[in-house]
């Protein structure tokens, strides 16, 4: 069950729109922020809510990078392996933090703290090479300043 | 440095956004101010199409002659769409400019509106840019109080809204048809007209889709003129400023604000500080991933639409991606073709198969289990990508082609030598 106020105020915005299945992909992000990921019941839930079949978002789920149908980290970690980031060095970041966290591309850690996820160019190939932490970029990144960031994170879960 | 006129970018600031205030300054808002309730939409219309204002998502369709398509007796409610998804490797611009004048943009959005009789505008942007999507939400809110969005704008009668559409991210919701599914709800595939989105889009309704840059453009156009906007351009051929983003080999990447047609080589050696690590030019893509590699001996072109087209290239999204005599090209077009295989929507088969196929093939010469068979075998593919269902596929030829044609000696130095002659 949803909270009641996530629950009203998804209803609100689906009421205030012409086509309620205009605001899927929302809804999906407000689920996947509340459960973690799009579970099997945020699927049902979010059909529920835009008036559509389970299969319709599910459709649309398995079809975005952004949306996650498996649990992931506190921190998804998006490493861009796209041309200007890989000729400044994505493959040493990625490979760095495969070391640093000890877990492989698509893999959590045992904390559930951080996920990552390899992919495509993220618009910010003036900052190469670079990543997005739970969408914010930080870049150009050195082995250095990845290790003060990942480490700064850690600390913050205490 | 030889110093240009700044339009697009001539409020943007080193840490922060221009107000509203500061782009009003600067004659913001002073073209709508003008012309809404006063210009009639054909007018507006055939300004820009005067103008020869050139679609600047990468397909170069003229925007004037776009507008027009929308017929005179369609129904209401049209849309205009927005297109800020901004998802072709190397390309930043729209970033810059919602990041550097988000009012910009919002006039533009309203303007264009009003040559199609458009009341509902979205934004369609990629969820990496979610810092962009708060500001322009933020900005709208204010552009609303100041009477410049909404309900009888500026008391000319005119409504025009707009909203923010954040993507789940996928590369083809960029494609104006993906991104009209991708608005409705539905899966982002693909439709192929006809219908064209000016006459059947968004829910069966007329859509003007642009993107960011183009509609950035539409303000300055109507306050100073068409011919102003066509004399700031280099070459007979080109119009207006460009953005291009530079990356890669180069000193100081970046998004320039240039006249249109600016040659290469400036570009390079003086606005993007030269060649990185004192490496020379060896080739670039042009206008991003779904363009050709442009060989050293076009380093003087005039980078406009015109001139690529000459050379069988394309501007496209004008991001220029530098590669220096220590670039592997083999290696930069596996990392391309990567990206197509991983971003294709899988919808038709010559470009679900045929990516996968080079893909296979480059990495195997990549790696030096290459052979000479492969290269008819390459080409043979890339020829089929040319049949698929949207621009995307041949869009991933384009790199794969001019590979073929213009680094054959590579490649063959890939085979011969049983591995990468660039790998130390
Ligand atoms: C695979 C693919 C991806 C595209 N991605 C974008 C994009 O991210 N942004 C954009 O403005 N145009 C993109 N386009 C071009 C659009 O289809 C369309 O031509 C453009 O948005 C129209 O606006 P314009 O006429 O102002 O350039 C893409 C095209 C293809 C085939
Ligand atoms: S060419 Fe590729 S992206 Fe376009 S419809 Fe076919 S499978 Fe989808």
């Amino acid at each position: 069950m949803l909270p009641e106020e996530l629950q009203d105020k998804l209803e609100h915005d689906i009421a205030a729109v012409d086509h309620p299945k205009e605001l899927a992909v929302d809804v999906m992000f407000a689920l996947q922020d509340h459960y973690g990921y799009l579970t099997d019941e945020a699927v049902e839930t979010a059909a529920g809510l835009l008036g559509i079949a389970p299969v319709e978002i599910e459709e649309l789920a398995t079809f975005y990078t952004f949306v996650y149908r498996e649990p992931v980290g506190k921190y998804v970690i998006h490493v861009c392996d796209s041309l200007l980031c890989m000729l400044d060095g994505s493959e040493t970041i990625e490979a760095h933090l495969h070391q640093k966290l000890g877990i492989g591309a698509g893999e959590t850690t045992g904390d559930d703290l951080f996920t990552l996820l390899p992919v495509c160019c993220i618009g910010y190939c003036d900052r190469a090479p670079a990543i997005l932490i739970n969408r914010k970029v930080y870049g150009p990144l050195t082995v250095e300043s990845l290790d003060a960031i990942i480490d700064r994170l850690r600390a913050d879960k205490d | 440095m030889t110093s240009y006129p700044k339009v697009l970018l001539q409020n943007r600031k080193p840490d922060r956004i221009a107000t509203i205030d500061e782009y009003r300054e600067s004659g913001g808002y002073t073209a709508l101010t003008e012309s809404l309730g006063k210009v009639p939409s054909a007018d507006v219309r055939q300004t820009i199409q005067n103008a020869v204002l050139l679609g600047r998502g990468g397909a170069a369709f003229p925007a004037g002659m776009k507008m027009s398509t929308v017929p005179e007796d369609a129904p209401f409610p049209r849309y205009l769409v927005c297109n800020a998804d901004e998802m072709e490797p190397g390309t930043f611009k729209d970033r810059v400019l919602i990041h550097a004048d988000p009012h910009q943009l919002i006039e533009g959005m309203v303007l264009t509106a009003s040559g199609v009789q458009a009341e509902k505008g979205i934004v369609f942007i990629r969820p990496e840019y979610e810092s962009a999507a708060r500001i322009l939400e933020r900005e709208v809110g204010i552009a609303r109080d100041a009477g410049f969005v909404g309900k009888d704008i500026l008391g000319s009668g005119f409504d025009f809204h707009i909203d923010v559409h954040r993507s789940g991210g996928r590369y083809i919701c960029g494609e104006v048809t993906a991104q009209l599914n991708a608005l409705e709800g539905r899966r982002p595939n693909p439709r192929k007209p006809p219908p064209f989105p000016t006459v059947k889009g968004l829910w069966d309704r007329p859509t003007l889709v642009n993107n960011v840059e183009t509609l950035c453009c539409v303000p300055h156009i109507l306050k100073n003129g068409a011919d102003w906007f066509k004399h700031l351009a280099l070459t007979e051929t080109g119009a207006g400023t460009k953005l291009y983003c530079v990356s890669g080999k180069v000193n100081t990447p970046g998004c320039f604000e240039l006249p249109m047609g600016v040659p290469l080589r400036e570009i390079v050696e003086t606005h993007a500080g030269g060649m990185r690590s004192g490496g020379t030019f060896k080739a670039c893509l042009p206008g991003g991933a779904s363009t050709g590699f442009l060989p050293k001996e076009h380093f003087d072109i005039d980078m406009d639409f015109e001139g690529l087209k000459a050379v069988g290239n394309r501007l496209g999204t004008a991001a220029i991606m530098v590669f220096d005599e220590s670039t592997c090209l083999v290696r930069v077009t596996c990392n391309l073709i990567d990206f197509f295989a991983r971003e294709s929507c899988g919808w038709c088969t010559p470009c679900r198969e045929g990516i996968p196929y080079i893909k296979d093939l480059l990495w195997r010469i990549e790696n030096g289990q290459g052979e000479v068979a492969y290269l008819d075998m390459i080409d043979r593919m890339a020829r089929h990508l040319w049949n698929a269902y949207c621009a995307f596929a041949p869009g991933a030829a384009a790199p794969v082609q001019s590979l073929l044609e213009y680094y054959r000696d590579e490649l063959m130095a890939h085979i011969e030598g049983g591995s990468c002659p660039f790998d130390k």
